[in-house]
This record gives structure tokens, C-alpha cells and sequence, in this order.
């Protein structure tokens, strides 16, 4: 038997020529972690948006609610683009299946896009008030189940890297989506008033980076696949970018003039025609639009026109934004890697089949 | 609903002719699915997907203790929990009254979801089609009172076809003749209601661990754990909640 002396030092664990056990997820890049990111703006945003009505942010209200409005539209382009049979995407609407994630959340976002899409149109028309105001209600109680759905979503799968992270998943989620919409309402609202989207961009940096680190611990073995490879280097981006846009965004509110909300009768209507008075102008950010070599010549001179509240702000939400798009690409690209590589499927199941019947009888072929 | 009918795929007669293959292509239409050279023993199709729904895995083993020439007819194992069922959301894939599970091409959209969510790898999306496809167990023969193709052109009775509960009664004694003639690697795969699917409606008898054919060792339907991930994401929701009434509590 010369051919023994060929034989390969034995893996820990055994496979079929090293083919994986399980499909990859076939979501689309970037549809699918497009769509992600875009439904936690959606979601988060529309909960800004309610806070601020309830609280008379009018002008941050506006820009919440648009921005959730547009981005739960977006998504819902994406998913539909993602489907094998596009021109069937009603069939979502089927069934109500709890069972299924995903019909649950087809109906989410279905009824999400609908409120923040009515909400968003009456504040911008300034028509149906009425009707304006219970779907900022209703965007504020779907917002919510829309930014963290997809993590249950994503772990109910028989991919490792997801399905053991199915207790972390929602937290960094929902910590993506508030940081991700703080950052978004922040570029929509003068700085003056975007304390609240600021602050909740804050928390939702610290939950997103704690979240992740949590999983990261937790998943042992099953930690690899969001630390190696593309998934691990764009995990690894997403941190910087997200305690980077974290730590910016404390120092704008540490920054922030104590500018008292400009006080209003408790009758006045909302009309968007009507912004609030400011107290005073912001800086002329369109400035920077006018043309890029002007723009470079005249950066210093608009830097230094600008409040530090504005810069600190500005860059800190693109920091964040950046950061929660690197977290849903990362985790779709670790969930790839960890059903492509048989080890992830094999080594845990094995692990529990011997914990149950140890000591493992079976030590390979038997000489016949 | 008639009786629950399954499969008994006996790995320790199967002589890797792929009549299986051949007959479930021929008789639901599968489209070819690529020629492709692997060098993985006999084995060119490498597992199941959309346009394989029977796959004769081949082992080559020399080892130690001696040599071994695996051979097994894989296939949808049918569970009795079934994640791609679960989690299909427009309702394509359903149970049929001889409980086997079964997707329907006209209401398929293509989501994509029962492919991770499948523990086997079994079921995938046909690139052109854009739709999920797997075996039906050939519903259509079924309902017509004939068995399935793969078991009906197998030569050696690899394939079983029958009620679940003869085929596990049946499989049963099988497994004492093998230890009885000192075949102590024999096993049963798939066939205990008490494991994480349920039991399958197509299990087997296999030679070696079942990771060696590319079977999960201890598959689990995903879904088991879903009440509890429902109620993370319940709780990540109202933190989101907390988080944003924090935001608005200053003044500024
Ligand atoms: S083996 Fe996979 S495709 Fe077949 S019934 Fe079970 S979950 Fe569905």
C-alpha cells in the first residue's frame, strides 16, 4: 500500500471534496445590502420624523419624513429589481405567512412606504393635514419593525455566520439604521436644528460598534467570517467609519450653541410654506456647489465662514453613512463566506452530535 | 390526505450507474446542467441545485484501514419541518397531500429565500428562469399512482419508493443485516422524527458520516429558532424607540 504514504494529514473535520453543505445566499450585490441600509434610513427616519412633530421640530419633521419616504421607496425598488421574476412582485402579498420573514416584512414595508410616502407628501403640499398626521403616526410605529426585520430576515437561514448571530444581528441593525438616518436628516436640516437627529446618530454608533463587537465575541469559530477575508476588510472599515462619524458627530453636539427652538403658539399649524423662523443664517453651503474650482479656491474661505458645528456634522454624517453601508455589505459578504466554506456548517454540527453521544464510535472506514 | 410517502435511498447497494439522474431529467424536463470536468471520482454534476434534483455522490477512499468506493444517490430530503416551506413568502412551495413538499412554477417569484434557508443545500434559483426549483418526488406520477422515475430506473433498489413508515420499518431491519454480516459502519441518515427536521421523507442508509457525502451532520430547520429571533428584533425595536425619545429629550 504505497498509496497510504499520498495521504493528506486528516482535517479536523471531513467534507465532500470540500464543497460546501449549504447554498450561498444568490442576493444580489448591492441590491441586497442596498436594500438593507436604505430600509433602516427608512425606518429610523420616520421615528426621527414622529419625534419631531410630536416634539414641534417642524423643520426637521420635513426632512425625516422625506427622507424616509424616499429611501423606503428606493429600497423597495432594489428588492423588487432582486427578485428572479420582477414583474411578480405581488405575489408577496400572497400570503401572510409568520413563518416567513420575509412575507412579514414584505407587508411591513409595504404598509412603511405607504405611511412615510402619504406623510411625506402631505408635509411637502401642505395638503391633508389630517391624513398627514396619523401616517407620520402610523411611519413611526412601522419604522421600528422596518429597521430590524431584516435582521431576522437574514437569520432565519441556515447560513451560520447569520443564524448563530441572530441575537446581535438586531442590535447592530438597529443601531446601523439610527446611525445611518441621524446621518441623513443631519445633511437634510440646518445645524441648528438637527441636534436631536445628531444625538440619535450618536447612539446609534455606539449600539451599532458595541453590537458587532458583542457578535464578534460571542460566535467563536463563526466570528472568522466577518473578520476575514472582504467581509472582514469591509467590517473592519465599517468600525473606523462608524466610531469615526461617532466621535464627530459628539464633538458637533459638544459644539453646539445653545440656540433656544424658536417658541410658537401650541395652535400654530404645521405648513411647510411657513418654515420656522432661525435664529440665524447657516452658512452658505451651496457655495460648495457652484463649481469645483471655485470651490477648491474657495474652501479655506467657507471652512472658516462655516460654524464647526456645520463641518463637524457634515463630515461626521457622511463618516456614518459610509459606516452603516461598509455593516450591511459586510455582513452579507461574511454570511457568503460562511456557507461557501463546508468548515462552518460541519465543525459546530459535529460538535453537537459528539456532545450527545461522546465518546464519537465511528473513527472512519472500517477494514473489511 | 393520502398516506406520507418517502424515500429509502440504501447507499450500501448503489453501483453509481446515475440511472437516477438520467430518469428524473428525462421525465420532469430538467434542463442540462453544464459539462463540466470536476476530477472528483465519478462525480461531474457535484450536487444538487435548480437543474439537479438526483446527484450520485462517489467517494474514493484509501486510508490506513483499507479502501472504500462510496457511492449514494442524494435528493430533496422532504422534511417534515421544512425551512424552504416555512420561509417561502408567496406560498409557491406547499405540502401535497402525500406530504412531500413541492414548489409551484407559477407562483415562484424568484425571492431566493429557501436557498439559505434550505440545511441540505438542496433547492436553488434556475439563472435563467429566475424561479427555485428542486425534486417534487414527481408529484405528477403520484397523483397518476406511478413511482417516482429515479427509484422506478434504479436497478439495484437503491432507491425505495413507499409509504414512510414501511420504508423506516424496512430500513430498520436492512441496518441489523449489515451489523449482523459486521458492516459496523452502517447507519441510518434522515430517518428519526426525534432530529432537527423532524425526520426526512427521504432518508438513507449510508457507509460513512454522512459530512463525507456532504450531508450535514446535525441539520437543523432554521426556523425552530425564529420565535426567539422575533423577539431580539421586538426588543432591538423598542431600544430604537428608547434611543430616538433620548434624542429628543435635550432641548437644543
Ligand atoms: S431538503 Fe431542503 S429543499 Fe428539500 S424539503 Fe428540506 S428544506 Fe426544503
Amino acid at each position: 500500500m504505497a498509496r497510504e504514504e499520498a495521504v493528506v494529514p486528516k482535517a479536523e473535520f471531513r467534507s465532500y471534496y470540500g464543497r460546501p453543505v449549504i447554498k450561498a445566499p444568490i442576493w444580489h450585490e448591492p441590491h441586497m445590502p442596498l436594500y438593507l441600509f436604505l430600509g433602516g434610513v427608512s425606518g429610523a427616519s420616520s421615528m426621527l420624523g414622529a419625534g419631531a412633530r410630536l416634539s414641534g421640530r417642524h423643520r426637521l419633521a420635513l426632512s425625516a419624513e422625506v427622507t424616509a419616504a424616499l429611501s423606503a421607496a428606493a429600497g423597495a425598488g432594489l428588492l423588487v429589481a432582486e427578485l428572479g421574476r420582477p414583474e411578480r412582485f405581488l405575489n408577496m402579498l400572497r400570503v401572510f405567512k409568520l413563518t416567513s420573514p420575509m412575507s412579514v416584512g414584505s407587508w411591513i414595508l409595504a404598509a412603511h412606504s405607504g405611511m412615510t410616502g402619504l406623510a411625506a407628501g402631505s408635509a411637502v403640499t401642505g395638503l391633508l393635514p389630517r391624513l398627514g398626521t396619523a401616517a407620520f403616526a402610523g411611519g413611526g410605529v412601522t419604522g421600528p419593525l422596518m429597521a430590524t426585520y431584516t435582521a431576522v430576515l437574514v437569520a432565519d437561514t441556515a447560513v451560520p455566520a447569520w443564524h448563530e448571530g441572530h441575537r446581535e444581528l438586531p442590535f447592530l441593525f438597529a443601531g446601523s439604521a439610527l446611525a445611518s438616518a441621524g446621518a441623513a436628516v443631519m445633511l437634510a436640516t440646518p445645524p441648528g436644528e438637527a441636534g436631536p437627529a445628531r444625538r440619535a446618530a450618536l447612539i446609534g454608533a455606539t449600539l451599532e460598534t458595541a453590537a458587532g463587537h458583542l457578535m464578534e465575541h460571542r460566535l467563536g469559530m463563526l466570528a472568522e467570517p466577518y473578520r476575514e477575508g472582504p467581509a472582514g476588510r469591509t467590517m473592519r472599515a465599517a468600525r473606523l467609519l462608524t466610531v469615526t462619524g461617532g466621535a464627530l458627530a459628539a464633538l458637533a453636539e459638544a459644539a453646539a450653541v445653545p440656540s433656544p427652538r424658536p417658541r410658537r403658539p401650541a395652535r400654530a399649524r404645521f405648513s411647510p410654506l411657513r418654515p420656522a423662523p432661525r435664529a440665524a443664517r447657516p452658512p452658505s453651503v451651496p457655495a460648495v456647489l457652484r463649481g469645483m474650482p471655485a470651490v477648491l479656491r474657495e474652501l479655506p474661505a467657507v471652512l472658516r465662514g462655516m460654524p464647526a458645528q456645520a463641518v463637524l456634522g457634515g463630515v461626521s454624517a457622511l463618516a456614518l453613512a459610509a459606516g452603516a453601508v461598509c455593516t450591511r455589505f459586510a455582513v452579507l459578504r461574511a454570511g457568503r463566506a460562511s456557507a461557501e466554506d463546508p468548515k462552518y456548517t460541519v465543525v459546530p454540527q459535529r460538535e453537537r452530535v459528539s456532545a450527545r453521544e461522546s465518546p464519537d464510535p465511528t473513527p472512519g472506514p472500517v477494514p473489511r | 390526505m393520502a398516506e406520507r410517502m418517502g424515500f429509502f435511498t440504501d447507499t450500501s447497494v448503489c453501483i453509481g450507474c446515475k440511472a437516477c439522474e438520467v430518469a428524473c431529467k428525462e421525465w420532469n424536463d430538467v434542463p442540462d446542467d453544464g459539462f463540466l470536468f470536476r476530477a472528483t471520482s465519478y462525480d461531474n454534476t457535484g450536487g444538487l441545485g435548480a437543474d439537479t434534483w438526483r446527484h450520485v455522490a462517489f467517494v474514493e477512499q484509501f486510508t490506513r484501514q483499507g479502501d472504500s468506493w462510496l457511492m449514494a444517490s442524494d435528493v430533496c430530503k422532504h422534511c417534515t419541518h421544512a425551512a424552504c416551506l416555512d420561509v417561502c413568502p408567496t406560498g409557491a412551495l406547499f405540502r401535497t397531500e402525500f406530504d412531500t413538499v413541492v414548489v409551484q412554477p407559477d407562483v415562484c417569484n424568484g425571492c431566493g429565500y429557501c436557498v439559505p434557508a434550505c440545511p441540505y443545500g438542496v433547492i436553488d434559483r434556475r439563472r435563467d428562469d429566475g424561479r427555485a426549483w428542486k425534486c417534487t418526488m414527481c408529484y405528477d406520477r403520484l397523483r397518476g399512482g406511478l413511482e417516482p422515475a429515479c427509484a422506478k430506473a434504479c436497478p439495484t433498489d437503491s432507491i425505495q419508493f413507499g409509504p414512510l413508515e414501511e420504508l423506516r420499518a424496512r430500513a430498520g431491519e436492512r441496518l441489523d443485516t449489515l451489523h449482523g454480516a459486521g458492516v459496523a459502519e452502517a447507519r441510518l441518515y434522515g430517518e428519526s422524527p426525534a432530529d432537527g427536521v423532524g425526520g426526512d421523507g427521504a432518508f438513507f442508509l449510508l457507509l460513512d458520516e454522512p459530512e463525507v457525502y456532504g450531508l450535514p451532520p446535525d441539520p437543523v430547520v432554521t426556523t425552530r429558532d425564529l420565535p426567539r429571533m422575533w423577539a431580539f428584533a421586538g426588543t432591538a425595536a423598542l431600544s430604537m424607540a428608547a434611543a430616538v425619545a433620548l434624542s429628543f429629550a435635550r432641548r437644543a
